[in-house]
């Protein structure tokens, strides 16, 4: 199985008839993603490439029973195109744009939240979601990655992701789901949201988690793993040695505390029982070992 | 940080991705938003300091104008009280080095008789995704450590941004802060005009510190802490924000190319595709005994022309003493990314050694294309960690 999408997945793309929306949303369908129509109000009727453009998402959704977006649409255009994928009964948002202002993502993330809760938002600044095999969504390249299982992935970088998928698929491991959540202050979809998620699902047996400094997001997924989770997990930080980013006024120091170092953590994760890599090639040979060491492959 | 969606465009780096206003930058953009800011002029010299005085009526302030705290232990801001004062402090205090950030613009201000100093600010909460307001009575510069010591001395309140902050919301909140009673609806008028500065102006932090109330009970922002979103800048007028920005050398060169930098100070030079890979690259050059000489993120694709770029502003610092190239090909593969790597060697003339990991998408391709071209100046090495030592030896070596 995989998380928050699947074989039978039907995505439209929000911004298909722009350049990088044709690109991603052409090489999602070559690799076998239903990719159902597109949007664009002044190209309703018009194609790309035998891909049907509607006026508006609600349009497509009716016309195709769509139950998931994917948002190529610039910055300044992201916060209608994510209510008007949920106002149009989409049930799953991947939002690729990056540059989002965040004043625009803590709006739209608490309407969500509050108006349509079953929605969710993956993103923004994001390079998607895959499930080997079945289902990708947005940027990812998905030759890099093996079918199947037992590794669940979700990361808030997009090449280490891309790293972590090949050094598994290079040691003939499968993914069932890898998760890109982006690194925007206010992601839609959380690392424990996807942990939760992974926990859940029966043919995810170990799940690797790939970090960066800033925030402390990873600190409260230590927090769920240590106390919610049964699955192993595997981890890495990024910026273990990156210059301590800018002080915002005091503000920032009385809110972030100790946290948002790399140090800071990866020692949280350590303490809830997670295996940390201090490079993405440790994480890779840790996740093989638990693998190995449990006959999952 | 994640891999730009947009192969072309490489990835905001964190330290680019805000704008930081100067205080009379602050207090300018306060007081379009009607928050009551005291009058001043922004100056580059001494006369202009003395007219400026002149015209805002003594005693007035002198203030360093810096990218950095600490300005008033460090001899950035002094009360005038005569054309002579002004003389002497403006021309002590333009030049000064506060914290490694040379005072270029200083702001004179009237003074302002002070009753009470407290502090204010708005800034998001990324844990709970909901805009955080705090507010103390104990304000002036030793907020942090009140925050350690004292933490119910701050009250706190989190705003969700679909409703904003209403006006009972705020009263309830200037109540739970102990603030002087006959100021209440001062302050909350000030406080619901700074909360519209916030999110019409789409700032990442608006503090105040110190909000003052006057002699005469007025409520007043005496100082001004304002960072903004660059990413919100279509839709704002920053380009004299812009302008005050301090930035390295190098970022500025790289930034002028597009290229994602930080300049940092040690002796391997760094190039990587994708924002995560290039803080790996960071931590595995540590991990193997070097140090690195910048932060630099190509993003996703790696034609030659982005790849020279890269190599021109690297090879311009003097203290690289080797070059890692760590490129991960997902869509772009790896004959691509070798392509651009040797078009890009044709382009520049290369002083350091250079020490390449290529792997992913049709890496063995990619290698077989730069074999050709390898020497003791050009290196192929299969993984990260093999091709971090190299780097590593190489720039101990040189």
């Amino acid at each position: 199985m995989s998380i928050f999408v699947d074989e039978n997945t039907k995505v439209i793309y929000q911004g298909l008839t722009g350049s990088q929306g044709r690109f991603y949303g052409l090489r999602n369908r070559d690799y076998g993603t239903k990719v159902v129509g597109g949007t664009n109000p002044k190209k309703a009727g018009t194609d790309v490439d035998g891909i049907p453009v509607f006026a508006s998402v609600a349009d497509a959704v009716s016309e195709t029973g769509a139950n998931a977006s994917c948002i190529f649409i610039p910055a300044p255009g992201v916060r209608d195109a994510v209510m008007e994928a949920a106002e149009g009964g989409i049930e799953f948002i991947v939002c690729i744009t990056e540059g989002v202002p965040a004043h625009d993502e803590a709006w739209f993330f608490n309407k969500l939240k509050r108006d349509f809760p079953n929605v969710r938002l993956l993103g923004p600044n994001c390079p998607g979601i895959i499930s080997p095999g079945k289902c990708n969504i947005g940027i990812t390249a998905g030759e890099i990655a093996k079918p199947g299982g037992p590794v669940g992935i979700v990361s808030r970088s997009g090449t280490l992701t891309y790293q972590a998928l090949y050094e598994l698929k290079l040691q003939d491991i499968g993914v069932t789901t890898c998760v890109g959540i982006g690194g925007d202050p206010v992601p839609g979809t959380s690392f424990i949201d996807c942990l939760e998620a992974f926990e859940a699902d029966p043919d995810t047996k170990a799940v690797m988690m790939i970090g960066e400094i800033g925030g402390s997001a990873e600190e409260e997924a230590a927090e769920f793993i240590k106390n919610k989770m049964s699955k192993p997990v595997v981890s890495y930080v990024a910026g273990v040695t990156a210059p301590a980013g800018k002080k915002m006024g005091h503000a920032g120091a009385i809110v972030s505390g100790g946290k948002g170092t790399a140090a800071a953590k990866m020692e949280a994760l350590q303490a809830a029982g997670v295996r940390v890599g201090k490079n993405p090639t440790e994480a890779g040979e840790l996740m093989v070992e638990v693998v190995r060491e449990n006959g999952w492959a | 940080m994640s891999l730009s969606p947009f192969g072309y465009r490489p990835q905001r780096v964190t330290t680019f991705s805000a704008v930081d206003l100067l205080e009379y930058q602050g207090k300018q953009f306060f007081a379009q938003f009607g928050i009551p800011v005291s009058d001043g002029r922004p100056v580059t010299t001494v006369d202009e300091a003395v007219a400026a005085a002149e015209a805002v009526g003594y005693p007035v302030v002198v203030k360093a104008q810096v990218h950095a705290g600490g300005r008033g232990k460090a001899g950035g801001v002094k009360l005038a009280n005569n054309a002579d004062e002004v003389r002497e402090h403006a021309g002590n205090i333009l030049g000064l080095d506060i914290s490694g950030h040379i005072t270029r613009i200083i702001w004179i201000e009237i003074a302002s008789d002070i009753s009470e100093e407290y502090y204010v600010s708005f800034t998001l909460d990324r844990s709970a995704k909901k805009h955080l307001g705090m507010l103390s009575k104990e304000g002036g510069v030793e907020i942090e450590q009140v925050a350690v010591e004292n933490p119910d001395a701050i009250a706190k309140i989190w705003i969700d941004p679909v409703d904003g902050l209403t006006e009972s919301v705020c009263r309830d909140w200037v109540l739970a802060a102990n603030l002087n009673p006959s100021i209440t609806d001062g302050a909350v008028a000030l406080l619901l005009k700074l909360y519209t500065a916030y999110t019409d102006g789409d700032a990442d932090l608006a503090e105040i510190n110190p909000l003052i109330v006057k002699t005469d009970g007025k409520v007043h922002a005496l100082d001004a802490k304002v960072t903004l979103d660059n990413n919100a800048q279509y839709r704002h007028e920053w380009d004299e924000y812009e302008a005050t920005q301090v930035r390295d050398e190098r970022e500025e060169a790289a930034h002028a190319k597009g290229l994602q930098y930080v300049g940092l100070d040690g002796t391997v030079g760094v190039i990587a595709n994708g924002a995560g890979l290039a803080m790996s690259t960071l931590d595995v050059v540590n991990q193997a005994g070097g140090k690195p000489a910048n932060f630099l993120d190509i993003g996703g694709g790696a034609n030659a022309e982005v790849m020279a770029g890269a190599l021109q502003v690297i090879n311009d610092d003097p203290n690289v003493k080797s070059i890692f190239i760590n490129i991960f090909g997902g869509i772009t593969r790896g004959e691509e990314v070798a392509k651009g790597i040797i078009g890009a060697l044709e382009m520049v003339n290369i002083e350091a050694p250079i020490v390449i990991r290529l792997d992913g998408t049709n890496a063995e391709e990619g290698r077989a294309l730069l074999a050709p071209h390898l020497s003791d100046k050009l290196v192929s090495k299969p993984t990260m960690l093999e091709a971090a030592a190299a780097a590593v030896e190489l720039a101990k070596k040189n």
